[in-house]
């Protein structure tokens, strides 16, 4: 459905955040984003949008290169104005703290309704009967009494529930889901995902899926990508991700999770500390972290190349892991 | 509930939330003793504005008596140099004042809120130049503007002194204004919002503007205070309409009619001091409302 290749740069310094990303979500299935916090996640799903904003006052805005494809139009070409259109019609985005993302003064019928509200001019008593039906829909329990109700007056996974619903109403068939689930207790986070899944399958839709919770990604993506310091490490089947990682960092990040289906109980971390921008290691930006660093690593920079049919990674050591 | 009950209309909808906001915020400002003492007595002065031909014992524009009558039954604060019922024209003044006060604190508002939101949403170049002429306008001082402006442009005009009055007055709420729609806009449900295609108006509407709201509401009350003492100033300086009585009016032909001296030589202190006494009272009313309205909307300034 679409490819896609982020380069942003800070003007000032010129700091590239995220660099050559290339990601493609084929239509109904859901792909993971994983990595470490920082690693530029939610800085490309912001830039599929269009929607970065300038950090503070009177710096410079992002520039963003490369092309983003969807259903065979670059939404970088894209005038502010189509991008409006395509954004909550076509491409719809879920963040990370559901009760910030509801306006405190707005009832929150209204705020489901808001999509619907700024596309198009429709009655209010047909968008009222939308936004009930919606709200019925990710299984708000007494939406029908409670969409004049304010947002202090649901919980994080009841608000979740609510922007769920308002990111569906214009009908997209893509979802951004931007750690959906981070801000949730566990048991709500697994309704909620739960949800996501049902919604998912419901209204046919593909998902874009952030987090850094390996747990999330395996229950809820077909396709895994692992990013690392603005840049994708490495990229396969679900399955293939987590059976037999190729990438050291990858493998750390598993290692460092707990399983319930093993005996190993010893949780290993990972030395060293996230880079931060701008990444000016020379060779393989995770050398310094990596347990199995030669020499070459210093200097080359390693690209992804295919290590089994639609597995690949970024090392240059694939072979001998 | 049944179907039709929640099918309610926008407008109606709309209603009820400010009425079910309003009565929150009346319940609060119910326990405030300063804040009731000063509804009381702006709900005083605005009784006696409305209702000024029933109280008023005489015609303010028309001669009752011989000139400078001292107060006496009759006449509850005597007459001035033309022989008119000083108590009658104060409370004819009544009128005059606080429409000019509400009417260019709406103006200064409207000004201020729309520069403020302007400028502090769409930021950057435009931003830039908003705030450096709102620097201009607020480091000239604001009397001698004023006196400009009515010299000018609007002798013996209630409408251009309004104008005048909020040309000068907007740049304090635009400020407040900009900076608390800075704050807003980086809200999360801002961005939100964007990310579900609502345009630049759209945000602005529902977003921005009902959270600044209460802030305008509060600053709008002491705009009408500070209104208040500009048309009283202007009338004393005679630069208002001679045909009409305000406070500000009174003063003025008290001060070039010799009210200074017309007490057989001592100040005829039934003409002066009543137009003082109202515009202070009226003035401390309005900050009294207003204190009490911050200390609802901040609730870091209440007292325990």
């Amino acid at each position: 459905m679409k490819n896609l290749s982020v380069s942003l740069i800070d003007r000032e310094d010129s700091i590239a955040i995220v660099e050559g990303v290339d990601l493609s979500i084929r239509e109904g299935e859901t792909v993971g984003l994983i990595g470490p916090t920082g690693a530029g996640k939610t800085i490309t799903a912001k830039a599929i949008l269009g929607i970065l904003q300038p950090i503070g006052a009177g710096k410079p805005p992002w520039s963003i290169e490369g092309e983003a494809l969807y259903k065979g139009r670059d939404l970088f070409e894209l005038s502010e104005e189509e991008l409006r259109e395509l954004r909550g019609n076509e491409v719809s985005m879920i963040f990370q703290k559901p009760t910030g993302s509801l306006n405190p003064i707005l009832e929150v019928g209204e705020q489901t309704g808001e999509p619907v509200d700024a596309h198009e001019e429709i009655e209010r008593q047909r968008l009222r009967d939308m936004v009930i039906d919606h709200l019925g829909k990710v299984e708000l329990p007494d939406a029908r009494r409670r969409f004049r109700f304010f947002r202090h007056q649901f919980s994080g996974g009841e608000a979740q529930r609510i922007m769920i619903a308002s990111a569906l109403i214009c009908n997209p068939s893509l979802i951004i889901a931007d750690e959906p689930t981070s801000d949730l207790d566990v048991t709500v986070q697994r309704q909620v995902l739960e949800l996501l899944k049902r919604v998912k399958k419901k209204f046919g839709l593909s998902m874009l899926l952030i987090t850094h919770d390996l747990g999330v990604i395996a229950e809820m993506s077909d396709y895994v990508y692992v990013m690392y310091a603005g840049r994708i490490i490495e990229h396969g089947d679900v399955y293939e991700i987590f059976e037999d990682p190729k990438h050291p960092f990858t493998r750390g990040l598993l290692r460092s999770a707990p399983r319930i289906d093993s005996d190993h109980f010893e949780l290993e971390g990972m030395r060293g500390e996230l880079p931060q921008p701008p990444y000016d290691v020379p060779g393989c930006v995770f050398h310094p972290r990596c347990n199995h660093v030669k020499d070459m690593c210093r200097e080359k920079k390693p690209t992804l190349t295919e290590y089994k049919p639609g597995h690949y990674v970024a090392c240059l050591q694939t072979d001998e892991i | 509930m049944t179907e039709q009950k929640l099918v309610v209309s926008r407008t109606r909808m709309r209603f009820n939330q400010l009425i079910s906001g309003a009565r929150e915020f009346a319940s609060v400002y119910m326990r405030s003793k300063p804040g009731l003492l000063g509804l009381a007595i702006l709900f005083f002065f605005i009784f006696t504005a409305v209702f000024a031909p029933f109280i008023s014992p005489y015609n303010p524009y028309t001669r009752v008596d011989r000139p400078l009558r001292p107060p006496s039954n009759k006449y509850i604060l005597g007459t001035n140099d033309i022989g008119q019922d000083i108590f009658s024209e104060l409370i004819y003044g009544t009128r005059v004042s606080l429409t000019i006060g509400f009417l260019a604190a709406l103006c200064t508002v409207v000004i201020g809120t729309l520069v403020g939101v302007v400028s502090g949403f769409l930021g950057g170049s435009v931003d830039e130049v908003l705030m450096r002429f709102t620097d201009v306008i607020m480091i000239l001082p604001n009397i001698p503007l004023l006196i400009l402006l009515m010299a000018i442009f609007g002798r013996q005009s209630y409408f251009i002194m309004i104008l005048a009055i909020s040309i000068t007055g907007w740049t304090g709420t635009a400020r407040m204004v900009r900076s608390s729609t800075l704050s807003i806009k980086e809200r999360a449900y801002v961005e939100a919002s964007k990310a579900i295609g609502a345009g630049e108006g759209h945000i602005i509407l529902k977003h921005i503007l009902p959270n600044v709201s209460p802030l305008i509401m509060a600053t709008m009350i002491y705009q009408v205070a500070g209104a208040m003492m500009s048309e009283a100033g202007l009338s004393f300086l005679g630069l208002g309409d001679p045909s009409t009585k305000s406070w500000g009016m009174v003063l003025h032909y008290a001060q070039t009619s010799g009210g200074w001296y017309a007490n057989q030589g001592y100040p005829a202190w039934w003409w002066i001091v009543p137009p003082g006494l109202l515009i202070a009272l009226t003035v401390a009313s309005l900050v009294l409302i207003g204190q009490t309205m911050e200390e609802i909307i901040n609730p870091r300034l209440r007292r325990r």
